[in-house]
């Protein structure tokens, strides 16, 4: 099978720290990964770092996506080339008002594939089609970027943009943090309504509690910025149970051994 | 100040030229700017740490003065080029510095509203102009003495006791001239009391290359219980330098808004002197900056309190990309006696270049209790955040930067009381801002300004 993504000793810091110290993860069109792992493993960096966000500096490696070298495009382009990332926390944008921010995106994004922009009622009919998948309230539309929503409508929020700008790999970052269990199925069965053959999804979270909804096909653990243990969905069901610790003694093990080796 | 010296010989060689175009109120005020101005002319540039807007500086270069009252050709269309439809004013012209009515103003002002000449007013309604004329501005600066020492003509408002007019009268001030040119300007607008105007005074200047000094002095009075709305917009070219000042008077209960845009220019000068004479009135003051290339523009206010339970608010926003810089003044003076004072100041600034440099400096003065005033000042840069998440999404960076000015000006746009002007200045706005990115990409400020 073809790779959608291809991820090879990416090594990546912020501000001289080295955070991310060679990552190797391969997904393919169809598939959902989960990545687990316990606070400061480097979950959210990756995926800044494949988005392309500016703070952080790639010392090595490479990422693909769908052939594209990912490292090479700016954020928009690798948006542009369907890349979306859910955000932890989505950022408050006050005086742009979320249609003209998703009209701003739709039609970037169809420049950039040579197309012309979107008629007004077209694109109106498709944002309304779109709410209606994470059951948005047609009144956040017309206010600035999740000014004032609550937790659980900035993560619907996000899954809206998902919708309107379908990508081929979403990376959610934590997107159950915050949500109650209402918000939380809302998101989940969206995010399932929009899985198809083409396209796959990175779940990145602290907890089993999504995985019941967005079943993954691979789980990864995170640990110190390397994927340090990868296994089927049952893996998830086995961290909730035993926790992280036998997954850090084994990798601490390991990195001792390997550095008292080349000592 | 040197430079004020070539005006003082200007008008002894030209002065019965000068004086034989003008009204003899205007005249009679010559002395007094003369002796001024020979003051100022005789004292050292005052320190200030903004060098590009002192008056010594402004004031050196050799312009020429249409003392003959030469008349000039204008190509109105073009400087209305950016006129958004469905805004319907009362419109009139000064070309360089002479006033011109529209063919229909005449016609279409209502009973009670006058607008005219200064000469003509001091002539038909001299009780219009002698109280008022220079009494504000008092020859108390360079600006305001050069002003009266060289005024031939400018524009008289007159609105009538219980008059309110609904539709804006619009004064179009364009500079032509194919040399060099300063131009001496004076609007007296004098609201009787209950009276209620809109005033929107846009700033052009037609031909590049050609340097312009705009040298503007307005008087406002605002009776008891009038309403006045005066606007202001600048869209000059990058030779074209204004040094303006605005005084204004409220009355008892009185109601004053100002609001200044600086789309482009070369350097702007605004000085603002509110005084809040009569009890229970209110001054809202609000200006927006949008600097590229080289461009420099600077809001200095003082808003006195005087009378009691007055209400001001005040709010500036600048947002400088590439080599601008701003500069903003802002000090609310509350006098004795000015019991139950409200006044808010707010000064917000974007620095969207790294080449971009902002000077601010609020202050209050208070001399009373009772009073609750506030004021802050804060320069940043845009939301790293906020541009990171927009490009996630696909929006290129000019264009998020667009967008994310744009909405950092939305509260100022917002402060324009009459909608059509506010929709007329937020496209102006966004078209500014579509320019400058355009400009960012392949060409200078200007040239993309000169081609809208």
């Amino acid at each position: 099978m073809n790779e959608l993504l291809k991820v090879e000793n990416l090594r990546a810091g912020i501000d001289g720290k080295e955070i991310l110290r060679g990552i190797n993860l391969t997904v393919r069109p169809g598939e959902v990964h989960a990545i687990m792992g316990p606070n400061g493993s480097g979950k959210s960096t990756l995926s800044g770092v494949l988005a392309g966000d500016p703070r952080y500096t790639v010392t090595s490696g490479t990422a693909t996506l769908g052939g594209a070298d990912l490292l090479a495009l700016s954020p928009e382009d690798r948006s542009h080339e369907g890349l979306f990332l859910s955000f932890q926390y989505p950022v408050e944008i006050p005086g742009v008002t979320m249609v003209n921010f998703m009209r701003a995106a739709v039609n970037a994004k169809r420049k950039y594939l040579g197309e012309p922009p979107m008629g007004a009622s077209e694109f109106l009919k498709m944002m309304r089609q779109k709410r209606a998948i994470v059951e948005l309230d047609n009144k956040l539309a017309s206010r600035s970027v999740n000014e004032g929503f609550s937790g659980g409508e900035k993560k619907r929020n996000e899954i809206f943009q998902m919708a309107v700008l379908e990508p081929r790999l979403a990376i959610l970052d934590e997107t159950d943090s915050g949500l109650d269990i209402d918000a939380l199925r809302i998101v989940a069965s969206g995010v399932n309504a929009l899985r198809s053959a083409d396209n796959a999804t990175i779940v990145i979270t602290h907890y089993q509690r999504l995985l019941d909804y967005i079943k993954p096909d691979f789980v990864h653990i995170l640990y110190k910025g390397r994927i340090v243990y990868s296994g089927g969905p049952e893996l998830a069901l086995e961290l909730e149970e035993k926790g992280y610790d036998w997954i850090k003694e084994t990798a601490d093990n390991a990195d001792g051994a390997n550095t008292g080796a080349n000592a | 100040m040197h430079s004020l010296r070539q005006y003082i010989e200007l008008y002894r060689d030209n002065r019965d030229t000068i004086e034989a175009a003008a009204a003899v109120i205007i005249n009679r005020r010559r002395p007094e700017a003369l002796r001024a101005l020979e003051a100022f002319a005789e004292q050292p540039a005052p320190r200030t740490p903004y060098r590009e807007t002192s008056a010594d500086l402004l004031y050196a270069p050799d312009y020429g003065l249409n003392i003959g009252r030469l008349q000039f050709a204008v190509d109105l269309a073009a400087s209305f080029r950016c006129d958004v439809p469905n805004i319907s004013t009362l419109l009139a012209v000064v070309v360089n510095d002479t006033y011109r009515p529209g063919a229909l103003l005449e016609k279409n002002l209502p009973a009670g509203v006058s607008v005219m000449s200064l000469a003509r007013a001091a002539a038909e309604h001299p009780e219009w102009v002698e109280p008022y004329l220079d009494s504000l501005s008092a020859c108390a600066t360079p600006t305001a003495a050069l002003n009266s020492l060289l005024l031939q003509d400018g524009v008289m408002v007159h609105i009538s006791r219980g008059v309110r007019l609904d539709k804006p009268i619009q004064i179009v001030s364009i500079f032509n001239s194919p040399t060099a040119m300063l131009a001496v300007r004076r609007l007296l607008v004098v609201a009787d009391e209950g009276a209620a105007a809109r005033l929107l005074l846009c700033d052009h200047s037609q031909g590049s290359g050609v340097p312009y000094l705009s040298c503007a002095v307005t008087e406002i009075f605002a009776g008891a219980g009038a309403e006045v709305e005066v606007y202001g917009i600048e869209e000059a070219n990058a030779d074209t330098v204004r040094v303006s000042e605005t005084h204004a008077r409220v009355a008892d209960g009185a109601r004053l808004l100002l609001n200044g845009s600086f789309l482009s220019g070369g350097i702007s000068v605004n000085d603002y002197d509110v005084r809040l004479d009569g009890d229970d009135a209110r001054a809202d003051l609000s200006g927006l900056v949008i600097g590229g290339g080289s461009q420099c523009a600077a809001n200095r206010v003082v808003l006195r309190h005087h009378g009691r339970r007055c209400v001001s608010r005040q709010l500036f926003k600048y947002a400088l990309f590439d080599d601008a810089r701003g500069e903003f003044g802002g000090k609310i003076v509350v006098d004795e006696g000015a019991t139950g004072t409200d006044a808010e100041q707010n000064n917000r600034n974007l620095l969207v270049s790294d080449g971009a440099r902002m000077d601010s400096a609020p202050q209050l003065e208070i001399y009373c209790d009772d009073v609750r005033c506030g004021h802050g000042s804060a320069t940043g840069e845009l939301d790293a955040n906020a541009l990171f998440y927009m490009r996630q999404r696909g929006i290129p960076l000019d264009e998020a930067r667009m967008m994310l000015t744009q909405a950092f000006m939305s509260d100022v746009v917002d402060a324009v009381g009459y909608e059509p002007v506010r929709d007329r200045l937020r496209h102006l706005v966004e078209k500014r801002l579509g320019g400058e990115a355009a400009s960012c990409a392949n060409c200078s400020a200007e040239d993309s300004l000169c081609n809208r």
